[in-house]
């Protein structure tokens, strides 16, 4: 029981991971600054759109979905991190999560939110928002939507929350020289914790039945969100996997959020004794078991109508693979998928040399590495592609994504020693190529569908026969990160980001049990 | 602290008391349509200008549990009892001079970028000949639009007509994205109207006010059918290829004054319905593009515009 006069001070641990409350430098308000600033922005974007009407985006009736709809199930996506490492990790007694449990939570809370606000934003009349309640038609995917994504926002929340209550009564207990509203916010959501044994019984007996609760509710609601799109006929759309196809997809995205959150928080937070190349090796390898069965799905998803060729398919199909949306395509999955376990599986690779100078990286190598793999990637092209059968061919279509492929790959094999070396370094390159690739790829799945509808496009006015937003729904989007991102800094603000108890509690079983003590010094 | 019986008690009493205000009304929803079955005066199929009183009419096709699932608006009807409009389109006789596009777009001021009626250029495959063909809403008896909808601002009536609600529209886009026939347009900006246009009453079997923010599709001018008159298009069509009646009378009118049965129209024309295999079951026909005595698009029809931006 923690007792407020024998303990006025924290112990030396506590007050480090402490410290990240009150820390705030210039860097930490330029941050805020600018966050505010990019939301500001989007919602001057959005009272654009609200006055002049969704024409002012580049959705058109051929394009009805587009921006909005690709962050909103990315969004989604990302959020499924948090059922992922609190209630699986949990359940299966992985004890290497906890000083990270948090973090994946609290990405969970932040992209629901945003995730949550993305279909208001591409409403054409959010003014009849209350039509849903009033007209609510079960028979809707998008009401099974709204259900499914409040029930796991108020699940995700208490699971942000339960585990964070004897926190709370530690910050309420001995923050003595914070301002007044913080205590009393403490004291609020401590809920009159002291610790005792049956309290702590009740919240172990509550995480375990949260944690049970938590993982169907999470994959239901991406398989809802995904079936937005595979309850309809369309070519592309039109699919039954959709539902474990976007959930891994999903966990994914989620996955790696969490390694650039950890790389983030360990460098700004200075928590480098609690978060060590340990867990990113760990998170590394949950990210590749992930990545391999999200390109499975990806290659049943489009190797089974590639295969048949169906008259409807063609046209999504070769504008994907060779077409206008083919370099998105293919940097998804090169730069999205398989780079990124290349760089995650790196440090495990004894052959890669160890090199602390690279050669590649002098200018003389450097220029003919890329010109060798232009030429390599231009000549591979033109030899006849796969999506040769499907008649719409266009080889070396503009130099540009070449060029970038190449000098892409340059780099990649350039600094293969430099990412041998610093195993974080690389986790976190993978990790943000990951999500950029997650990202993109929704666009992927979304957009191209709608250029190859059943009656091809025709009598469309000009600049509604191709989909390109605009900087509304780019500003937007924009304010959507930031508007994440904030959410993010303010909750690590407020709470500490590393559980305090929980990574204690691991520290003193693994201390019993003789084995190593790797994240923290003894309290 | 609640004990597990309060708990009870106060989860049942909750719900009584929130079932009138929402619960009860959601579930209503899933109710079929009024009956299987309508009552109707029709025209006998046996002899020739003859009426039989027909007990139950079956409202055929498609799945009625989804289709009927709709609650329209209180005061927005199922339309006259006992009709099934159907139109049938002869590809055969359309010459492309899109009359039936125009009309559509002056009866209901139809705003910029809109064509409610859109004549495509089709061709089966590469020798087969290039024809025209005239789009309006298939008003599907196994309606997507409707399915999706998630305010009940699509629904079915029972004469078959897939109506839209532009006062309860939130602006969704589902049932555009639903739509496999690309027939639901949305108004992006504020359409623009003009002062005679203002003027005219909200009425959804009208449909000539327009609204920012909302869907729109062909609906067979069900304001004119009241009248006993044909829709725009149909009277338009100066070539008489768009037939429009009522399957339950089995009677079919095109712009020339003639009447045909519509069964024997279809039966020996080997007439079709556009993509059968998608199963939307919709209410348009088409005619086969046979012994064209008329001009038809140029060999190569136009390319559909793909990636052509300003």
């Amino acid at each position: 029981m923690i007792d407020r006069r024998r303990r006025p001070t924290f112990s030396l641990r506590e007050q480090h991971l402490l410290d990240s409350l009150q820390a705030t430098g210039p860097r930490y308000y330029a941050l805020v600054g600018g966050l505010v600033a990019v939301i500001i922005w989007g919602l001057i974007a959005y009272g654009v759109q609200l006055r002049y009407g969704l024409g002012v985006t580049g959705l058109r009736d051929n394009f009805m979905w587009g921006v909005y709809i690709t962050n909103f199930v990315f969004f989604i996506g990302v959020s499924h991190v948090g059922a992922l490492m609190s209630a699986i990790l949990r359940l299966t007694g992985a004890e290497w999560r906890r000083p990270i449990t948090r973090m994946a939570e609290a990405i969970t809370f932040a992209s629901l939110l945003m995730g949550a606000l993305m279909p208001f934003v591409d409403m054409g009349r959010p003014d009849r928002i209350l039509n849903l309640f009033l007209h609510g038609r079960l028979q809707s995917p998008i009401l099974w939507d709204i259900m499914s994504i409040t029930t796991y926002l108020t699940g995700s929340t208490l699971f942000l929350y339960v585990p964070m209550i004897p926190d709370i009564a530690l910050l309420r207990d001995h923050y003595g020289h914070g301002p007044a509203w913080r205590r009393r916010l403490y004291t609020i959501l401590a809920l009159g914790w002291r610790g005792t044994p049956g309290q702590k019984h009740h919240l172990e007996t509550v995480m375990g039945v949260l944690a049970v609760l938590i993982i169907p509710v999470a994959i239901s609601v991406h398989t809802v969100v995904s079936w937005i799109m595979a309850m309809t006929l369309r070519a592309g759309w039109n699919s039954t996997i959709f539902g474990p196809y976007f959930v891994s997809g999903a966990l994914f995205s989620g996955a790696a959020a969490v390694i650039t959150a950890m790389a983030a928080f360990r460098w700004a937070y200075h928590l480098e004794d609690y978060i060590t190349v340990r867990h990113f090796k760990r998170m590394g390898y949950l990210v590749i078991a992930l990545g391999v069965i999200y390109a499975y799905f990806t290659f049943n998803e489009y190797w089974t109508p590639l295969y048949k060729l169906a008259e409807h398919e063609r046209g999504y199909l070769a504008a994907v693979f060779s077409g206008p949306y083919a370099p998105i395509f293919w940097f998804t999955q090169i730069g999205g998928l398989l780079i990124p376990v290349l760089l995650l599986t790196l440090p495990t690779i004894s052959w890669v040399p160890r090199l602390r100078a690279t050669p590649l990286l002098q200018p003389r190598p450097a220029v003919a590495a890329v010109t060798a793999a232009l030429g390599l990637l231009v000549f591979v092209s033109l030899s006849g592609s796969p999506a040769a059968a499907l008649g719409e061919v266009t080889t070396a279509r503009t130099v540009l994504p070449w060029a970038f492929a190449a000098t892409a790959l340059w780099l990649f094999v350039a600094l293969l020693p430099v990412f041998r070396e610093r195993p974080i370094a690389a986790a976190v390159v993978a990790s943000v190529l990951v999500n950029i690739g997650a990202w993109l790829k929704r666009f992927v799945i979304i957009v191209p569908t709608l250029q190859y509808p059943f009656l091809p496009i025709q009598r469309a006015p000009v600049g509604w026969a191709f989909y390109r937003p605009t900087w509304v729904e780019w500003s937007i989007t924009a304010a959507a990160l930031a508007g994440f991102a904030l959410i993010y800094i303010l909750f690590s603000k407020l709470f500490p980001i590393i559980s305090i108890w929980e990574t204690r509690e691991e520290g003193t079983a693994q201390a019993s049990a003789g084995g190593e003590v790797a994240h923290a010094p003894a309290p | 602290m609640l004990s597990r019986r309060s708990f009870l008690r106060l989860v049942a009493v909750g719900t009584a008391a929130a079932a009138p205000l929402g619960g009860n009304r959601m579930f209503r929803r899933w109710r079929l349509g009024r009956g299987g079955a309508v009552p109707a005066l029709v025209a006998s199929p046996a002899v020739d200008r003859t009426l039989v009183q027909l007990t139950d009419v079956p409202t055929q096709g498609g799945d009625p549990t989804i289709a009927y699932a709709a609650s329209p608006p209180e005061s927005r009807g199922q339309g006259p009892a006992g009709r099934r409009w159907v139109m049938v389109i002869d590809l055969a006789k359309c010459d492309g001079c899109r009359e039936c596009t125009r009309a559509c777009q002056g009866m209901h001021f139809i705003p910029a970028g809109q064509e409610w009626l859109r004549v495509y250029e089709l061709r089966d495959n590469e020798v087969a000949a290039p024809y025209w063909f005239p789009r309006p809403c298939m008003q599907c008896d196994n309606a997507p639009c409707v399915k999706v909808c998630p305010v009940s601002a699509a629904w079915k009536r029972e004469d078959g007509i897939v109506m839209q609600d532009t006062s309860r529209c939130i602006g969704c886009r589902f049932c555009i994205a639903a739509c496999p026939y690309g027939a639901r347009s949305f108004n992006w900006t504020q359409p623009e109207e003009t002062e005679a246009q203002q003027n005219l009453p909200y009425s959804d079997e009208w449909n000539q006010r327009h609204r920012k923010g909302t869907t729109e599709k062909c609906i067979f001018c069900p304001g004119l059918i009241k009248e006993g008159k044909l829709p725009a298009c149909v009277s338009a069509c100066p070539m008489g290829a768009v037939y429009f009646g009522d399957q339950v009378e089995d009677a079919v009118t095109n712009s020339q004054g003639e009447t045909v049965r519509f069964s024997e129209l279809i039966r020996q024309n080997a007439g079709y319905r556009f993509m059968e295999e998608l199963g939307t079951e919709p209410r348009v026909y088409y005619l086969p593009p046979r012994k064209r005595l008329y001009p038809v698009p140029p060999d190569e029809p136009q390319p559909a515009t793909t990636g052509v931006h300003p």
